[in-house]
């Protein structure tokens, strides 16, 4: 009778807690746990910029590694001009998508987030109104578009080739121009910039609902 | 080996920081593209602030060489309008719908996520397309 006493619980849990928080390793991880605010996460983005110039002269951008490996797997008898050359000097970019990959693995192993997605209550009704459950504990996208279904696989696959086709011809993704270009004031990261985010509101307002089943 | 242990470690973090900040999540790009929250906002603002004074700051100390003892120099953007616009574009028709730009793509690969290999594999065959038809398009 006690044990479903709404107070006990809460005490026992605020005991659970406090016998927790006493070992000084396990809270950090608990606290790291969280997800981060956006001015932890952005400033820590940023400095990625002026670390890869200090570490070797290198502009900070992620998606020329796409073209690196096209270059790596280009069959000679295809022979595109554009994947011909010594990607070899670009090792340092490939190392550092791997360790993308492996922060990531970080991310989930060692400090997964217990909770869902804190979203605003706007965008959780206008998914909820797309026809998106709301968002499962632990999941960063919807298993309603990246579960491998046969459509989902074309979608994810043709959502790609946009992304890896626009920016190429644009040189650069978000890391490369809205974060390395405009901090650098270059304009034609702002033009860049300008085409993406058009062409990303005409997605989320009028394609994105159109998924909605 | 030892001269890439940097950039593989810098490269951990921005995963670990674009999971742990939920830039790379679907749910927070649609938030984003409808105004419905300052978080992704947040997160691009202070980055940029904090790269362009950090740049700043490291075109001005006094020796200003890279680790392996180069000069600094910030490299610079290929003119040119239109390619950037509507590259841009074609790439944000992409990012609004599948919610994962390059960075995420890879950060994603390393949680787990099937689809991310299939956004991956999409983007490689985008890149391609555009490799081979690159002297028919408007630059």
């Amino acid at each position: 009778m006690r044990q479903t006493d709404p107070l006990s619980v809460r005490i026992d849990r605020i005991i659970v807690t406090a016998s927790r928080s006493q070992q000084p390793m396990e809270s950090v991880i608990q606290f790291l746990s969280q997800p981060w605010p956006w001015y932890v996460s952005g400033p820590l983005i940023g400095l990625m910029v002026p670390l890869m110039l200090f570490i070797g002269n290198r502009s900070f951008g992620i998606s020329n590694n796409l073209r690196h490996l096209c270059a790596i797997t280009q069959p000679p008898e295809i022979n595109v001009d554009f994947f011909k050359y010594d990607w070899k000097e670009h090792y340092w970019s490939l190392v550092f998508v791997i360790g993308t990959a492996l922060g990531g693995v970080v991310a989930v192993g060692l400090l997964p987030n217990p909770e869902p997605i804190d979203l605003s209550i706007e965008a959780m009704a206008m998914i909820r109104a797309w026809g998106f459950e709301l968002p499962p504990a632990g999941a960063l996208v919807p298993p309603e578009l990246f579960s491998t279904t046969l459509q989902n696989i074309a979608l994810l696959f043709a959502g790609g080739v946009l992304v890896g086709f626009g920016t190429r011809y644009a040189s650069g993704c978000t890391s490369g121009h809205a974060i390395t270009g405009l901090a650098t004031l270059q304009i034609e990261s702002l033009y860049a910039l300008i085409g993406i985010f058009a062409g990303g509101l005409a997605a989320s307002w009028f394609l994105v609902p159109l998924l909605a089943r | 080996m030892s001269r890439y242990f940097p950039y593989l470690l810098v490269g951990i973090l921005f995963g670990l920081v674009l999971v742990k900040s939920e830039a790379a999540s679907w749910y927070r790009i649609q938030e984003m593209f409808h105004f419905q929250s300052f978080h992704m906002y947040g997160i691009l603002f202070s980055a940029i602030a904090t790269a362009a004074i950090s740049i700043q700051i490291l075109l001005r100390i006094e020796r200003k060489r890279t680790l392996d003892g180069q000069a600094i120099e910030i490299p610079s953007k290929e003119r040119g309008r239109i390619n950037y616009i509507i590259g841009g574009l074609v790439f944000g028709l992409g990012w609004g719908v599948i919610g994962l730009c390059p960075g995420p793509i890879f950060a994603l690969i390393g949680t787990g996520s099937v689809g991310a290999i299939v956004v991956l594999a999409g983007a490689l065959h985008g890149t391609w397309l555009y490799g081979a038809y690159k002297t028919h398009l408007p630059h």
